[in-house]
């Protein structure tokens, strides 16, 4: 498989796949919206850190993946999700903390989980949840069960004792696991460029004897592509792989977030890079969308979003039985 | 029944499980090729592989988690920690991922996980090797933990922890490993949440676990001199806690002697020793006492430690002061 020219589109995607690509970065991008109006109303607390501009990552990434390969995340996790076909009526309902959200209110923005659709949640300890999927990656290949791992993290997980314990370990044992750093340059606050002795993050893997390559993670076609090609590499057997997908988040780290520590030109120049934008372009230009389908697109979206508010909205709250339910599991297996 | 080895227990019963149910794997450092810190796993490698038996880089954070990671994902994962002193590089996975991910999951997600590591003092091996922390893990809802005192305890508790759905710590104790014991053969195992009374007495309750056993029944020996009739409680298990057995025994004694090896100061015996002073209060003739190890670091020195360490001597002289 050979790198996608700029302006090209995958021969063996057919349009319909093309499309609903474009579909999922608008809902992620609308459902993104819609929880920072219903975080301005009041009707989400806690922390809430927005997808917004990172998009072609996870859309490109897990469009690659079989549906039943894991996803583990970090907590900026709604994009994951959507992009793997959770429920947006679930997701934004466990943001209101209701019965109803995916994690039944107990875990929020940050801890969204569905286990059925092999989405292995959102987790808030930076680098925290590279452990566990190379467990699973571990047990996957013990199971022989052709299912590989996706493990997503930002730049600031890269200084973090964990990575490094978990990419040694995943290339000692050769586990089925893609590793996918999303390097928007800030891990919080603070400037990658601050603290990094080695800020080009795919470097650092190719120290534990992976392959690993940046990616422009503004581009879902490329991130499709790097993610596919990495797959069949790591679902043959081959060992770990690991792309550093270079994006920007469009928004501060969360809603708390009054963006001190970056200059308005620079989120100016990176807006320019819309992943939405230039890929709705792209399939103009190609002539398998127009103007008319991608109204339709938008349309669509809007009416999946306003619904899952609307789901939330009328939810109800958790009981006071809930309180002490879940904290062991009870059913043996 | 067959009197062994507290390790010999613990190898027999995960060697059982080894070859009962294809999904058992253990992972540690040095738990294979070298036979176990403590010699636990000898042998097991060379009977089940290097598949089943897996040594591991000395990166306990990871081995943790990939032991969660691999329990999410269908297995049942044994991981050996060497020691509690080495499991503070792992306190973010047991605490963060393996103690919540059913809650936070909505109870999606379950981790039958076993977590065995080495505990204690009394061997010389200084500040960093030589500590009790097990109350800190009893802090933490999600997990259970175990403190097996006798050889039957290792067995029994262990083959609990196997049926377990939910992560459990074992926490065994470095000066009981060569320590034997009876056990009984066949499908025995002990509940967790039931405290043993393993010496009834009618004048006071010496509350102990795993090695504070051993202090507890050497002081209702010294008791005995003075006429003092001491019961002995040996807890099995921290999280749940068999507060029952605490507050009935408390009931019949009228008095109560917490005997820990872990620093007294925010420790678990202030717990146990609340607990009564909550449910028992009335049918207390004296303060609970509490015997702990020194609030200091573990020295090397031999009589330093020594010192540093709970004795039964202590504990039987905090027995007469609540006569």
């Amino acid at each position: 498989m050979t790198q996608l020219s700029e302006h090209a589109v995958p021969q063996d995607l057919d349009s319909s796949h093309l499309v609903e690509m474009l579909r999922q970065m608008m809902l992620i991008r609308r459902f993104e919206d819609k929880a920072a109006e219903m975080y301005a109303r009041g009707r989400i607390a806690g922390f809430l850190h927005l997808y917004s501009g990172e998009e072609a990552i996870a859309v490109g990434a897990i469009n690659a993946l079989n549906d039943d390969d894991h996803l583990f995340t970090h907590y900026r996790d709604h994009g994951h999700a959507l992009a793997r076909g959770v429920d947006p009526g679930r997701i934004m309902a466990e943001l209101f903390g209701r019965e109803t959200g995916v994690s039944r209110g107990k875990g929020g923005s940050m801890h969204l989980f569905d286990v059925e659709r092999s989405f292995m949640g959102g987790y808030a300890i930076v680098a925290g949840h590279l452990p566990l999927a190379c467990g699973m990656a571990f047990a996957n290949q013990r199971l022989g069960n052709g299912r590989i791992v996706l493990c997503v993290f930002g730049d600031g997980a890269v200084n973090e004792g964990e990575f490094h314990e978990s990419l040694n370990l995943a290339a000692v044992w050769k586990l089925p696991v893609i590793f996918l750093c999303e390097n928007n340059f800030y891990g919080m606050g603070t400037d990658i460029r601050r603290v990094s002795a080695v800020i080009e993050v795919y470097k650092r893997a190719e120290a534990y004897a992976m392959p690993s390559r940046q990616v422009d993670g503004m581009n879902v076609l490329e991130m499709f592509e790097a993610t596919r090609r990495a797959a069949t590499g790591v679902r043959a057997g081959e060992g770990p792989a690991f792309l550093e997908a270079i994006t920007f988040r469009f928004r501060g780290h969360s809603m708390a977030d009054p963006e001190f520590y970056r200059r308005k030109e620079e989120t100016a120049h990176w807006r320019d890079l819309d992943p939405i934008n230039s890929y709705r372009a792209r399939l103009q230009q190609h002539g398998v969308i127009d103007n008319g389908t991608f109204e339709e697109l938008e349309a669509g979206v809007e009416a999946v979003v306003n619904a899952a508010a609307e789901f939330a909205e009328s939810s109800p709250h958790p009981g006071p039985q809930s309180l002490y339910e879940d904290i062991y599991a009870e059913e043996p297996r | 029944m067959a009197e062994i080895a507290y390790r010999e227990a613990l190898r027999q019963t995960m060697r059982e499980a080894l070859i009962a149910d294809e999904r058992v794997i253990l992972m540690g450092e040095d738990v294979g090729a070298y036979g176990g810190s403590y010699a636990v796993t000898k042998g097991l490698l060379d009977e089940f592989g290097p598949d089943r038996i897996i040594d591991t880089p000395i990166s306990e954070s990871v081995i943790v988690g990939c032991g969660i990671g691999a329990a999410m994902g269908g297995l049942r994962p044994l991981i050996e920690l060497m020691t509690i002193n080495f499991s503070l590089l792992a306190f973010d996975q047991i605490v963060n991922n393996a103690a919540k991910l059913s809650y936070m999951s909505g109870g999606q997600i379950s981790v039958p996980l076993i977590i065995r590591m080495a505990g204690g003092a009394g061997s010389q091996l200084a500040a960093q090797h030589s500590q009790s922390l097990e109350g800190w893990y009893a802090h933490i809802p999600g997990i259970k933990v175990a403190v097996p005192y006798s050889p039957r305890d290792a067995r029994g508790l262990l083959r609990t922890a196997l049926t377990e759905q939910n992560p459990v710590i074992i926490i065994e104790h470095t000066a009981l490993y060569a320590r034997k014991g009876e056990v009984p053969d066949g499908d025995y195992a002990i509940p967790f949440g039931e405290a043993e009374v393993i010496r009834q007495g009618s004048d006071v309750t010496l509350i102990g676990y795993s090695g504070s056993v051993f202090q507890a029944l050497q002081a209702a020996d010294l008791l005995t001199e003075s006429g003092v009739e001491a019961e002995v409680l040996n807890l099995r298990t921290l999280r749940p806690l068999d507060v029952g057995t605490i507050v009935a025994s408390v009931r019949r004694t009228n008095r109560a002697v917490v005997v820990e090896d872990d620093w007294k100061f925010g420790g678990f015996a202030g717990e146990i020793s609340a607990t009564i002073m909550e449910e028992a209060f009335d049918d207390l003739d004296a303060p609970v006492a509490r015997v702990c190890g020194a609030d200091v670091p573990i020295p090397y020195a031999k009589e330093l430690e020594q010192a540093a360490l709970p004795s039964a001597q202590q504990v039987a002289d905090a027995a007469l002061k609540l006569m």
